[in-house]
């Protein structure tokens, strides 16, 4: 089935299975930066903005995003760019298979939270896992980034 | 030291970061898909397979049984030749020995053909009564490995008949002698789970056939060399005609140093001529592919009544599933990454197995072996500090092995018995001591009446490579406009490797990271490499790079000289220019360059470097843990986790500090609630992150890295390992605070609620002092 939507402020029109999901969907059209690291929407990899809000792609079906905007990583390289220098900066992205997605949600927190606690950025980031860090190295990361002390 | 020594950002930092489409997955072009059959039996034989109705499905290309496979067993384990682990693997076997493992390969147009077809295929078992608990597989009725086909390159103690893979026995004076004269005597039995790996990219393949009808292997592994010979034998092909690409890795942990999926889009592309690749999915990953291996460890240890430590005796069990992966070689580094901590002993001795048993293989993870024993050991060490009512770190600084001392298996169990020429763990000690506030807070605080924190501590050792078997090369070859191409084996999983080693090599050649390319792996390629796994990239890999560098070097002064018109004892190679010692006359790297690819020169400079060694510098760890324990629901939360580590120099203090706290986080999980389950029906009840708990965010407690580096004369720039020590001490550490706290050891992994609440508090909540 053929759905129109908005990727990265373009109007694209995705020929789609009904069943298929929306992680399925990109990477076949090409958004490579989406990974998928589970099967239950657990961990966080896929996350993309659906109508500018933090979603597992792998957990929506492609259909049900017809009408609407969607970014990922590709749209938004310019600030996703000023993120992972902080990261990087830390080395903590590591393996870096995570790492989009953890961007993805990094920015949607920035647009959303007021003046973050870190118990608020570690709340906020909870369902992005990651197994080569152990997290620490991309708090201080983000703490710089947002410029929370 | 300009570049060593600096927290130099990752090359591939911001390209990875930022979702660049570098791995496996993201290459891949036209294949076909693979799907495998897997059984729903622990142990059967299969009777028939029907793949008739399977066939006629529509975009279903290929349908592959035991019966179409090559009849060669092989290992998937990723160790140098000849590998110490069996060849008692078909690509598909008749027998199937565990729920998941594979009865048929089905090739189709896409995923969701591949789905529907497998539903058609009918296969009838003759089910066998399974060997699910490790601990009675060497009398069980069944023998999981029946075939007389099976293979061992040299005697690694197997006795297939009796389940057993592999048996190893170390003794040095006469244990059983001296802990009858021991004061005092901690025997204790202890068990460490089998642990998943988690990396976030899943495992992965493709593989195509190219213009010169050779195999191109495309794979998310560790150990591409490794790959290279496993395909040749699976496959019944010379090497020659087998090249194996190694993209960007999305972790590995060891699970990748062993080739569990790889030979199947081998086989398809191989047998069909097409392009096919294979992804697991999450469930696969955990079910399908292999684990920690689960251990059973009896412990000993006998000593006076000052606390002078004078026998330890130590006998494991190791569970390594339904194959026999790494069997042989994890469980040794029980006694030989534990026993040379205390190496003034009168008397030491270790025995141990691998077992068959019908569940998922154990396989390489982070530790090998040492995190077993580091648990076990140093637990009962724990336990001896509180018998004798000593401090334990008062405890350790009487026993622990110190520099200039010797130790039989201080570098492996095939070395000779040489010195340790590098330590500070007496600073690890006193900075973690101190950093955690040991004197004052000490066994316990009790914070009201339910909850109680305590502290805990545990020392640990790794290697750095394998002493006299695992050897790497480098490459580095000067480009004809005076920039470099640093060429190596070694696999970088995110640990940063590709950084690290070319710090190395620009220290070398006095120049700036951004004037070497690094090119990692591609068989074709890439001088041989066992590959990262053991510990070994830094140390091992690191020599060989320094080599090859210095080599490249040499031959630069002697072009440069000989185009100035000088002796090259009189000239120097600063800043990417040879010039005189007088400083009169000079000549650029570039016009070297360029003027060796043009008709005048006619030279093409490749600097080589290959480096193994006859020893395996320890690193060590001191770990500190502070729990918090709430004694009515046995809920234990991690407040502090002090670790400070002695890696010699540290060529990247900050890529250093994330393997630290990601290592340590990943032994929290190992300490506190990661667990492989099985059913009583053998089927693996963990098999998503729904019921397979590794550490969130919120996990986690404060994480405090410190580093007192000692200088190793072996290493690259002073260097020893980081990576596998650090995951070593967080299960030790916090079964000793939670025993400060409440007065309970737990002796098995992971230490849940629900163990601490069946012990109950048998000192009234409080171990006395």
């Amino acid at each position: 089935m053929k759905i129109s939507v908005t990727i990265n402020n373009k109007p694209v029109e995705l020929d789609v299975m009904p069943d298929e999901y929306l992680a399925e969907s990109l990477r076949r059209y090409g958004y490579l930066s989406i990974r998928k690291g589970c099967d239950t929407g657990s961990c966080g990899l896929c996350t993309v903005w659906l109508d500018d809000k933090p979603i597992l792609s792998c957990s929506v079906l492609s259909m049900r995003t017809m009408g609407k905007r969607i970014t990922t990583t590709e749209g938004v390289q310019e600030e996703a760019q000023e993120c992972a220098q902080y990261i990087v900066d830390e080395g903590a992205e590591q393996c870096g298979f995570c790492s989009p997605g953890l961007i993805m949600t990094i920015l949607a927190m920035k647009r959303e939270l007021v003046n973050p606690t870190e118990q608020d950025i570690v709340h906020y980031l909870n369902g992005n896992l990651c197994r080569c860090t152990g997290y620490v190295g991309q708090l201080r990361a983000v703490k710089k980034y947002l410029g929370v002390e | 030291m300009r570049v060593v020594n600096s927290p130099v950002s990752k090359i591939d930092g911001m390209q990875i970061a930022t979702g660049a489409p570098v791995y496996t997955d993201d290459l891949v072009n036209n294949a076909l898909v693979i799907k495998l059959l897997r059984s729903p039996h622990a142990f059967a034989r299969i009777k028939s397979i029907d793949t008739e109705r399977a066939k006629k499905v529509d975009g279903v290309e290929y349908i592959f049984t035991y019966q179409d496979v090559p009849k060669k067993r092989f290992t998937v384990a990723g160790q140098s030749y000849p590998e110490p682990s069996p060849y008692d693997r078909l690509i598909l076997d008749e027998y199937v020995r565990y729920v998941g493992d594979e009865v048929a390969i089905v090739v189709a147009k896409t995923e969701k053909v591949a789905l529907k077809a497998m539903k058609f295929i009918k296969v009838n078992y003759e089910v066998l009564e399974p060997v699910l608990d490790f601990e009675t597989a060497m009398n069980h009725s069944t023998v999981v490995h029946p075939e007389d086909d099976l293979e061992v390159n040299f005697d690694i103690g197997m006795q297939k008949e009796k389940n057993i893979v592999a048996a190893y026995k170390f003794e040095v004076g006469d244990v059983e002698e001296e802990l009858k004269n021991c004061e005092t005597v901690v025997e204790e039995t202890y068990y460490s789970q089998a642990q998943a790996h988690a990396m976030m990219e899943t495992y992965r393949a493709f593989s195509y056939m190219d213009h010169n009808g050779r195999l191109n292997v495309v794979s998310s592994t560790q150990v591409p060399f490794h790959v290279r010979r496993i395909m040749a034998r699976a496959l019944g092909i010379p090497k020659s005609t087998v090249r194996i690409i190694k993209p960007r890795i999305g972790g590995g942990f060891g699970g990748k140093q062993t080739a569990v999926m790889e030979f199947f889009p081998a086989f398809v592309t191989w047998a069909t001529g097409k392009p096919a690749k294979l992804v697991y999915d999450r469930k696969e990953t955990f079910s399908c592919t292999n684990s920690r291996h689960a251990m059973r460890i009896k412990v000993k240890i006998g000593s006076d009544k000052e606390g002078n430590i004078e026998a330890i005796d130590i006998e494991a069990l190791s569970d390594t599933g339904a194959f026999g992966e790494h069997a042989s070689t994890v469980f040794p580094l029980v006694a030989e990454k534990t026993l040379p901590l205390y190496n003034r002993v009168k008397a030491s001795r270790f025995e141990g197995q691998a077992v068959y048993t019908n569940k998922m293989p154990g396989g390489a993870l982070r530790g090998y072996g040492a995190t077993q024993g580091a648990f076990a050991v140093e637990t009962a060490i724990n336990k001896l500090a509180s018998v004798l009512k000593v401090d334990p770190i008062t405890l350790r600084e009487k026993n622990l092995i110190k520099v200039g001392e010797e130790h039989p298996i201080l570098h492996g169990a095939t070395t000779k018995p040489s010195a340790l020429t590098s330590s500070t763990l007496d600073k690890c000690i006193a900075k973690g001591k101190q950093l955690i506030n040991w004197d004052a807070k000490y066994p316990r605080e009790i914070i009201d009446d339910d909850k109680v924190r305590g502290l805990g501590m545990a020392v640990t050792m790794q290697g750095s490579g394998i002493a006299n078997i695992d050897t790497a090369s480098a490459e580095i070859k000067l480009n004809d406009d005076g920039f470099y191409t640093l060429l190596f084996g070694a696999t970088d999983m995110g640990t940063g490797c590709d950084t690290i080693l070319s710090q190395m090599a620009a220290e070398v050649l006095d120049t700036s990271m951004d004037r070497i390319i690094v090119n990692s792996c591609d068989t074709d390629f890439s001088p041989y490499d066992p590959g990262s796994y053991a510990s070994s990239t830094t140390y091992v890999t690191g020599n060989a790079v320094i080599k090859a560098a210095e080599d490249i070097r040499h031959q630069i002064i002697n072009k440069g000289a000989n185009f100035l018109g000088l002796a090259p004892e009189s000239t120097q190679f600063e800043g990417g220019i040879v010039k005189s010692s007088d400083g009169n006359k000079e000549i650029s790297l570039n016009e070297i360059a360029q003027r060796l690819s043009s008709s005048e020169g006619q030279d093409q400079l490749i600097g080589k470097g290959t480096f193994g060694s006859e020893t395996s510098p320890p690193p060590f760890i001191a770990g500190f843990a502070e729990v918090e324990v709430d004694k009515e629901t046995g809920q234990v939360d991690l407040i502090n986790y002090v670790a400070v580590i002695d890696c010699g120099t540290l060529i990247n203090p900050k890529l250093a500090r994330i393997q630290a706290e990601g290592g340590l986080v990943q032994g929290i999980g190992m300490a506190l609630f990661e667990d492989v389950i099985y059913t009583d029906k053998g089927k693996m009840a963990t098999n998503t992150f729904m019921n397979y708990k590794i550490p969130s965010r919120k996990d986690i407690g404060n994480i405090i890295v410190e580093f007192e580096p000692s200088y190793e004369p072996t290493g690259p720039f002073g260097a020893k390992s980081i990576g596998e020590i650090v995951i070593n001490t967080p299960p030790p550490a916090i079964a000793h605070a939670i025993y400060n706290a409440v007065g309970v050891y737990v002796n098995s992994l992971p230490i849940t609620p629900e163990k601490i609440l069946e012990l109950g508090y048998p000192q009234g909540a409080y171990p006395k002092l």
